[in-house]
């Protein structure tokens, strides 16, 4: 493979040696010093085939939008099988080919799907791949091949899990926490080789996405260009690291209950199976615990949700900070939540397992640690909000997406602290508030500040604007339909709707919910069509969009700033550049322009009375 | 239109929906009153930071729509604003946490009068064992289920013989006696709930697990199973007559003790020998 890598290897490195000795020959020496580069540049991989350059790609770029298309995909997957849900739950016995067994088999499957094949792949595989080097000014992820070895294991992964609806007895149907021992026995739809290739795909995204992950660690931490400190990265970088990092500790605890699970599936290990008796039998199992998956499976699980939650807090402070020209408000402080919300994460699992049978004096202590996540949470939303106090808001699509994020997160945000405190749980616990919050915090909110950052970026990955008036048609349509769905269905908790039901019969107590539920399913179908609007303007304006050129927004980080619009291979040219600020220098009072790029050396901008570089 | 109102639109809708909701609480037959409390005091808080915080954002949006030449403030840090922020935060926390944990003492702590009543749960249905004039529930094993002993109650037990078997999903509770519910499942993850009661706890294969209520209204309850466990889960209910003591009492004293049953096997047994015996 040697003869592929970039033979002009003499000249780069003549070049960072240069760059040691420092700006010198600039009038300004003093003030625009940075420290030099403490490593040469690092070689880097070029394509000349199609199939390397496109298809095995070893490019961040490439890759993340290899990524992100897969993710969309399994996503649309997601979004249609919601539909069948809704569509029992409003029309019982409309579509006749929904039984019991598909029903479950449907919830399962949009659960898996969305949080980890969708959420998750898109926001570090896709948004990590893409911006990492971009944002921190290297020119690709410091292991290409390994990145590309990432991607097509998620892709495999992907497969895999596709291939479960193919296969004899369908995919699995035992709901998403796959909890045993119902997932791996026949009482469940898909308990044989549904189960196994749920197991087998979940451990293949693992293996592949620590390749990424690793990736984006170390990329970070070594691969930043001069200047660039780590105060001084964009949000969205602390929030995408900080997730990877947590990624890193607990995907092995899914991979390990995967290959247990798979085990007592196949060889009849009993690492979760206790005796048990089915149709009068005893199986072959005995001694093991049910209730050590679910801890293996939340331990992973509650920090999953920050892994999709905090690059979404990073990428949306960003936002918010550009359009509102204003500079994100107690950056420090917005750093060092995002670094203790990861670290809390890993010591408030067992509030899924309130109701669980776990001891219950372990109620104590994970209420305690859950609600003081609530602290560090709370503060990313005022930050947010003061943001906004006495800024300058363009109210764009962009904009109007990070308005939707803040409201759906607040709201899901705060009927988290319902399902935090133990007793309060109690009643709420396994009915539909639990589903109500979740998809409002990890469903919509993220979704918002996803569709919200395709906006923002869409012009650097293809050169060309998406059209505003559909972007706004595609907010209202999402952010209202998705608020209509899930505000009314806490109520549905509230009377007592258990959730995983496939029907309620003639529940005294439920009758009363049968318009709202038609009205839910209704909302439903409007929102997921609606996403046509989305898809559109995404399609047509590669084309027809308006060209958007350089740093349209008027953003200060470095992404925008290559020198190519979109960013080339190599992303920097010959230079790699150097940085002197932080990203939120907006409005610096005597500064000429409202923005400060993080390139700007002080010599150009003497007169701006910066306060934070 | 200024999207600002909408935003403002979508806040007022949220409460007045919140007020008008036909859709609330199923109403409470059982002490757990406290944990509609606590509910409604997180309502009460959460709601409240929920208006703050979306009109805050509201207000923003109108003021300071964007303007060619608007002076922007620029205060990148602001120590005594977030230091104010986080101890009132801090404070709503606790507020919070407090009562909830006091209720959630008295919940895993059984009042000592507390009747105990074995649910056993399987893929899918539900039954009952209740002590028997001891008071004490006789060990079991589900290794040990068979025809002759659908509990798997264990006959070297003394314990087990008058416990009381119910092998129906109709269970009686007196009102007014607080009830401790001894879960055990047979197979899979179950969970016995009746949303009047608030109270839920799964059942696991393999341990006991218990919660405990104390019914204070005369009727009929459904009982819906709220861990999923198969593809009959949303099948899987029973139902609950809370009853006055006396009915009660004449409830219980029909139904069979476990050495009953084994009695009435034997008797079986003793008559199948003399049909073999009489056909020799």
């Amino acid at each position: 493979m040697s003869d592929e890598y970039n033979q002009k290897n003499a000249p780069l490195e003549a070049q960072s040696s240069d760059t040691i000795s420092g700006t010198s020959g600039t009038p300004s020496k003093d003030i625009d010093y940075v420290r030099p580069a403490e490593l040469p540049e690092q070689d880097l991989y070029h394509g000349h085939s199609f199939i390397t350059k496109w298809i095995f790609c070893q490019d961040a770029k490439i890759i993340g939008v290899q990524y992100f298309l897969t993710a969309v995909f399994t996503g649309i997957v997601g979004l249609v099988l919601s539909w069948l849900m809704r569509l029992q739950l409003g029309y019982p016995d409309l579509v006749p080919f929904i039984t019991a067994e598909h029903y479950y088999q449907f919830v399962t499957m949009h659960g898996m799907i969305m949080v980890v094949y969708f959420l998750t792949a898109l926001f570090l595989g896709g948004f990590g791949n893409y911006l990492i080097p971009l944002m921190v000014g290297a020119r690709d992820m410091v292991f290409p091949y390994v990145n590309m070895v990432s991607f097509w294991m998620f892709f495999i992964a992907v497969c895999v899990l596709m291939a479960s609806f193919f296969v004899p007895g369908g995919p699995t149907g035992a709901g998403w926490t796959l909890y045993p021992p119902q997932a791996i026995l026949p009482g469940t739809p898909g308990s044989n080789m549904g189960i196994i290739l749920m197991l087998v795909s979940l451990s293949l995204f693992v293996i592949g996405f620590t390749m990424g992950g690793l990736n984006y660690i170390i990329t970070i931490l070594q691969a930043r260009t001069r200047g660039m400190t780590l105060m001084r990265m964009p949000l969205t970088i602390w929030g995408i690291f900080t997730a990877t990092a947590l990624a890193m500790l607990a995907f092995p605890a899914l991979l390990v209950s995967c290959i247990m699970m798979t085990l007592d599936k196949m060889l009849e290990t009993s690492f979760f199976m206790p005796t048990i008796v089915q149709a009068g039998e005893v199986l072959d199992y005995g001694g093991g615990s049910p209730v050590l998956f679910q801890h293996l499976f939340w331990f992973f699980g509650h920090p999953e949700v920050y892994i999709v939650a905090l690059p979404a807090f990073g990428i949306v402070s960003d936002l918010i900070s550009v359009h509102a020209r204003k500079n994100i408000f107690g950056y420090r402080m917005m750093v060092w939540a995002i670094v203790g919300i990861g670290g809390l994460s890993f010591f408030v699992w067992a509030h899924h397992m309130y109701v669980s049978g776990m001891n219950p004096w372990f109620g104590f202590f994970f209420a305690t640690t859950t609600l003081i996540i609530a602290v560090p949470t709370a503060l990313k939303v005022y930050n947010w909000i003061i943001t906004l106090f006495r800024a300058n808001i363009r109210m764009n699509t962009v904009m109007l997406f990070c308005l939707g994020f803040i409201v759906t997160f607040v709201n899901g945000g705060i009927t988290g602290i319902f399902l935090g405190n133990v007793a309060v749980d109690i009643p709420l616990s396994d009915t539909y508030f639990v589903i109500a919050h979740f998809h409002m915090v990890m469903g919509i909110a993220p979704l918002m500040v996803i569709m919200g950052a395709v906006y923002h970026w869409f012009p650097l990955v293809t050169g060309r604007m998406l059209s505003e008036k559909l972007g706004k048609w595609h907010f209202w349509f999402t952010f209202l339909g998705a608020y209509s769905i899930y505000f009314p269905m806490h109520y549905l908790g509230f009377i007592g709707v258990p959730r995983r039901y496939f029907e309620m019969y003639d529940s005294p107590y439920v009758a009363s919910a049968t318009g709202l539920n038609e009205f839910i399913t209704v909302a439903a179908l409007i929102v997921g069509f609606s996403q046509l609007i989305f898809i559109y303007n995404i399609v047509s304006s590669l084309s027809i969009g308006k060209p958007a050129g350089k740093n349209p927004w008027k953003a200060n980080s470095l992404e925008w700033l290559t020198p190519e619009v979109p960013p080339a291979h190599g992303n920097w040219g010959e230079k790699l550049p150097v940085i002197h600020r932080w990203p939120y220098d907006f409005n610096v009072p005597g500064a000429k322009e409202d923005y400060i790029t993080q390139t700007t050396p002080p010599s150009e901008v003497i007169s701006a009375e910066v306060e934070k570089t | 239109m200024h999207p600002g109102i909408i935003f403002l639109g979508v806040v007022v809708g949220s409460v007045l929906f919140h007020i008008y909701t036909p859709w609330w609480w199923t109403d409470i037959a059982s002490n757990w009153g406290a944990m509609d409390d606590t509910i409604n005091l997180t309502f009460w808080i959460g709601g409240g930071v929920f208006i703050l915080v979306c009109l805050f954002m509201v207000y923003c949006v109108f003021k300071f729509s964007y303007k060619e030449g608007r002076k922007v403030e620029y205060k990148p840090e602001d120590h005594k604003l977030e230091k104010i922020l986080t101890i009132a935060t801090t404070i709503g926390v606790i507020a919070l946490l407090a009562p909830g944990l006091i209720v959630y003492n008295n919940y895993i702590n059984t009042p000592k009068n507390a009747l105990q009543v074995e649910v056993n749960a399987w893929q899918w249905g539900w039954q009952y064992r209740l002590p028997g004039e001891d008071g004490i529930l006789g060990t079991a094993h589900v290794a040990k289920i068979s025809d002759n002993n659908p509990f798997g109650i264990n006959l070297d037990d003394p314990n087990g013989k008058d416990d009381i078997l119910i092998e129906d999903d109709v269970l009686h509770l007196k009102t007014n006696r607080p009830v401790k519910i001894l879960l055990r499942s047979l197979d899979v993850l179950h969970n016995y709930y009746v949303p009047q009661f608030r109270a839920k706890m799964d059942a696991i294969p393999g341990i006991i697990t218990y919660y405990w209520f104390e019914p204070n209204k005369i009727g009929e309850y459904e009982v819906l199973c709220a861990e999923y466990c198969g593809v009959g889960h949303y099948a899987m209910r029973a139902k609950v007559i809370v009853e006055s003591e006396d009915n009660y009492k004449s409830w219980i004293n029909e139904q069979e003790t476990f050495s009953d049953l084994i009695a009435k096997q034997e008797n079986n047994k003793l008559k199948k020998i003399l049909i073999v015996k009489n056909n020799d």
